[in-house]
């Protein structure tokens, strides 16, 4: 066990994968000698060789569809899409062709592809450094679509994705990345070694996919959240004094449904936060599956705290950015219906 | 837009030469002539090989005769069986375009004038490379020997489908026969194809990759990223390009080839750039060896333009008479690519008249006799597709709640 950040988990994930399957490779634009601009590949270069980890050019349709190849051909690719912002280039290489692969050739090719891509804002990244698309991934049939909130998380999301035989979309929440941001700027982001979920195995170990947590427990309500807002939604439950049952997605699809109604059925109130735009959001998602599983243990309307249905804006980001003090705001709504 | 200006900007729109009604016009193009063009070393630089680029490898003239430094070494059985692959890949095409006419079908596409293409460079491939086609390579199923039968009932989605019926019809597959499955969004099986080549040599493997496009979709941004990525790591992979001239109405000028070829995208990515004629079948058999034995010595990845005419319709969806003269394909210079390989195994003493007569009538028996069966299982129609519940199969490798609960709504 060492306490690590997210950074070094999804690192320890990576080396611990290519160190024990020779069909493990990694690459992207920065990816090699550097490291990546947020260090997630730093030394496996040096450790594994220049085939085995490498610098890509920059053109995300070239990354995602040789990566669909050698995942074709056997390989175990593990691509970095730079930021989640410059997905869109790869995009029909990983809806129309690594999601439909083992579904129009019969399950006779397969692609065990993991995409991974920092996103998410509270970083001044502005609208090309700050999206969160990943609804645009769990509409697609085919496509897995996974977000870690810690770094013992992390590394065994990451693991599990790698050994899927399915293409995974695992959106790493940047924000958290080197600390669990709670959202609330008046005090100093503690680091990750202060957190119990920092402490991370060395080896293998893996986390399944299409399996929630529950990281709060309570009895008032439920908030379903996913990746940096669920630091923030445990900083709301703790500033508001309301107790709320807080569930981190993990996967959000397959998503866990069984937590989700468990969770709603017994307190019979939910507020989903995403960081993403709200219009046909993930959280449209959650409210109509909690509609459709819990309607007649719920006591109050589904509240959704989001981004709005801007474009991320760089010098309004911390009033476009979800904190505590709206997902309070949301909590008492429901609290009070 | 009535008071523009004497030395007002200008948009260009490119046009052919000729439409419906006019003549066919192929006055400003010239070939250099067979036999003509040398055989460069598969270790020349790609620098010395611009001129490729700008000229067209030809080995067969009009009278059959193989000519010059690209004329490989083939035997005459091999030739046959060429040929007879060729035929039997448009007795195909010919009766499943008329069995699609007949309502059998939703959907066809014929290779009508290309076949030398795929059958010559399947031929020229080790039986083991991975091929990356488009959706009118069907010549290179045929000469692996792929069935017909299952050919075809995948073109009728049937229970014998190998597909199970979710793909539109010659949207094949078969990884045991190297042939990946074909996608409908076009160029994407190019830098796939570049990365299953990676693969291979990531592997220490000894197979290449070999990746087919059309003229039109080199304009699609796969393509770039496919060549990009092909010439920084020297991945062993052919990328063909079968310029037939028209992308559905598009001449072959809307995707960029006015002022220059096709083979000459190659150039700007220093990659070695082939530009051969496509209806000879020795020429495009030796210029694909010529590519192959490159690509396994680790020397990288050749470009190839096919210089072609597609002779049919884009697809059974078409009509080719709306944008194009009807005569066009029967005025190509170049030829029909089976009586080229005809005339030239007759001119060997290796083939004759009569031989070729009883071949097209084998042929056509061939896949009269398969078509008979795959009718029989059933031609397009719910009552002959799939069991309903496997639509929900394969999305993923086990199949998740929200599938399981879809798929007993829909009452299975």
């Amino acid at each position: 066990m060492a306490a690590m950040t997210m950074i070094q988990a999804l690192n320890s994930a990576l080396d611990t994968m290519m160190g024990r399957d020779p069909n493990v490779l990694t690459f992207g634009e920065d990816v090699g000698y550097f490291g990546g601009v947020f260090k997630v590949t730093e030394h496996l270069q040096q450790k594994y060789g220049a085939r085995r980890c490498f610098d890509a050019p920059i053109n995300e349709c070239g990354i995602a569809g040789t990566a669909v190849g050698m995942a074709v051909y056997g390989l175990r690719p593990v691509i970095e899409i730079q930021f989640a912002d410059y997905m869109y280039p790869a995009y029909d290489q990983l809806v129309s062709e690594a999601a439909r692969i083992r579904y129009r050739s019969a399950n006779d090719f397969t692609v065990p592809l993991t995409v991974r891509m920092p996103y998410g804002g509270g970083i001044y990244g502005g609208q090309t450094h700050s999206q969160s698309p990943e609804a645009l991934f769990t509409h697609v049939a085919g496509l897995k679509t996974v977000i870690p909130s810690t770094p013992y998380d992390a590394k065994g999301l990451l693991i599990s994705a790698i050994e899927d035989d399915d293409p995974v979309i695992f959106l790493e929440p940047k924000r958290v990345y080197n600390g669990p941001f709670d959202g609330r700027r008046d005090r100093p982001v503690q680091p990750w070694s202060k957190h119990p979920a920092s402490e991370v195995p060395e080896g293998y170990y893996s986390i399944p996919l299409g399996k929630a947590a529950v990281v709060r427990e309570g009895a008032d309500l439920t908030i379903l959240c996913y990746g940096t807002m669920v630091h923030v939604a445990l900083a709301a439950a703790e500033d508001s004094g309301i107790d709320a049952e807080v569930i981190d997605l993990r996967t959000l699809l397959p998503v866990d449904i069984e937590t989700i109604a468990a969770s709603v059925s017994k307190t019979g109130r939910c507020v989903i936060v995403h960081e993403a735009t709200r219009t046909s959001g993930y959280g449209a998602e959650l409210s109509a599956l909690v509609q459709e599983h819990c309607f007649y243990q719920l006591e109050a309307p589904i509240e959704r705290v989001t981004g709005y249905d801007t474009p991320y804006p760089h010098a309004l980001e911390w009033e476009y950015f979800p904190t505590p003090p709206r997902v309070i705001k949301a909590m008492r709504r429901v609290m009070e219906a | 837009m009535s008071s523009r200006k004497s030395n007002a900007l200008d948009l260009h729109v490119p046009a052919p030469r000729a439409r419906p009604g006019d003549k066919p016009d192929f006055s400003g193009w010239t070939f250099p002539e067979p036999g003509d063009t040398p055989r460069p070393d598969v270790d020349a630089g790609a620098a010395e090989l611009r001129d490729y680029a700008y000229g067209l490898i030809r080995v067969l003239d009009m009278e059959g005769n193989a000519l010059g430094p690209w004329t490989p070494h083939i035997s005459p059985d091999a030739l046959r069986r060429g040929l007879k692959h060729m035929l039997l890949t448009r007795a195909f095409d010919d009766r499943m375009y008329r069995a699609q006419r007949q309502g059998k079908t939703s959907f066809y596409m014929q290779s009508f004038g290309e076949e030398a293409i795929s059958v010559a460079q399947a031929m020229a491939l080790n039986a083991d490379d991975m091929c990356f086609p488009s959706y009118r390579q069907q010549g290179i199923l045929i000469a692996r020997e792929y069935p017909l039968i299952d050919m075809m009932c995948q073109i009728y989605s049937n229970k014998r489908d190998p597909m199970k019926g979710r793909q539109l019809p010659v949207m094949y597959s078969s990884k045991k026969d190297g042939f990946f499955t074909i996608s409908g969004n076009l160029a994407t099986q190019v830098p796939q194809a570049v990365g299953w080549a990676m693969a291979s040599a990531y592997s220490g493997d000894m197979r290449i990759a070999a990746a087919w496009l059309g003229e039109g979709s080199t304009a699609e941004g796969d393509f770039h990223a496919a060549m990009t990525f092909a010439n920084v790591y020297k991945a062993p992979v052919i990328i063909n390009v079968v310029n037939n001239q028209w992308a559905i109405s598009s001449f072959q000028g809307i995707a960029g080839g006015e002022n220059t070829t096709f083979a000459a995208r190659g150039v700007g990515y220093g990659m070695a750039p082939m530009r051969v004629d496509g209806n000879d079948f020795l020429a495009v058999y030796a210029v694909t060896q010529w590519a192959a034995e490159r690509a396994r010595a680790n020397l990288g990845p050749t470009l190839i333009e096919h210089f072609t005419y597609r002779g049919g319709p884009h697809s059974t969806s078409d009509d080719p008479s709306r944008y194009r003269p009807a005569d066009e394909g029967r005025a190509w210079p170049l030829g029909d690519p089976i009586d080229r390989l005809r005339d030239h195994l007759v001119s060997l003493g290796e083939w004759s008249e009569e031989q070729h007569r009883q071949a097209q009538e084998e042929a056509v028996e061939t896949v009269r006799a398969a078509g008979r069966e795959a009718e029989k299982i059933g031609v397009l129609g719910a009552e002959a597709a799939h069991e309903r519940a496997s639509m929900f199969e394969d999305v993923y490798r086990d199949v998740p709640w929200h599938l399981r609960q879809q798929r007993e709504e829909l009452g299975s």
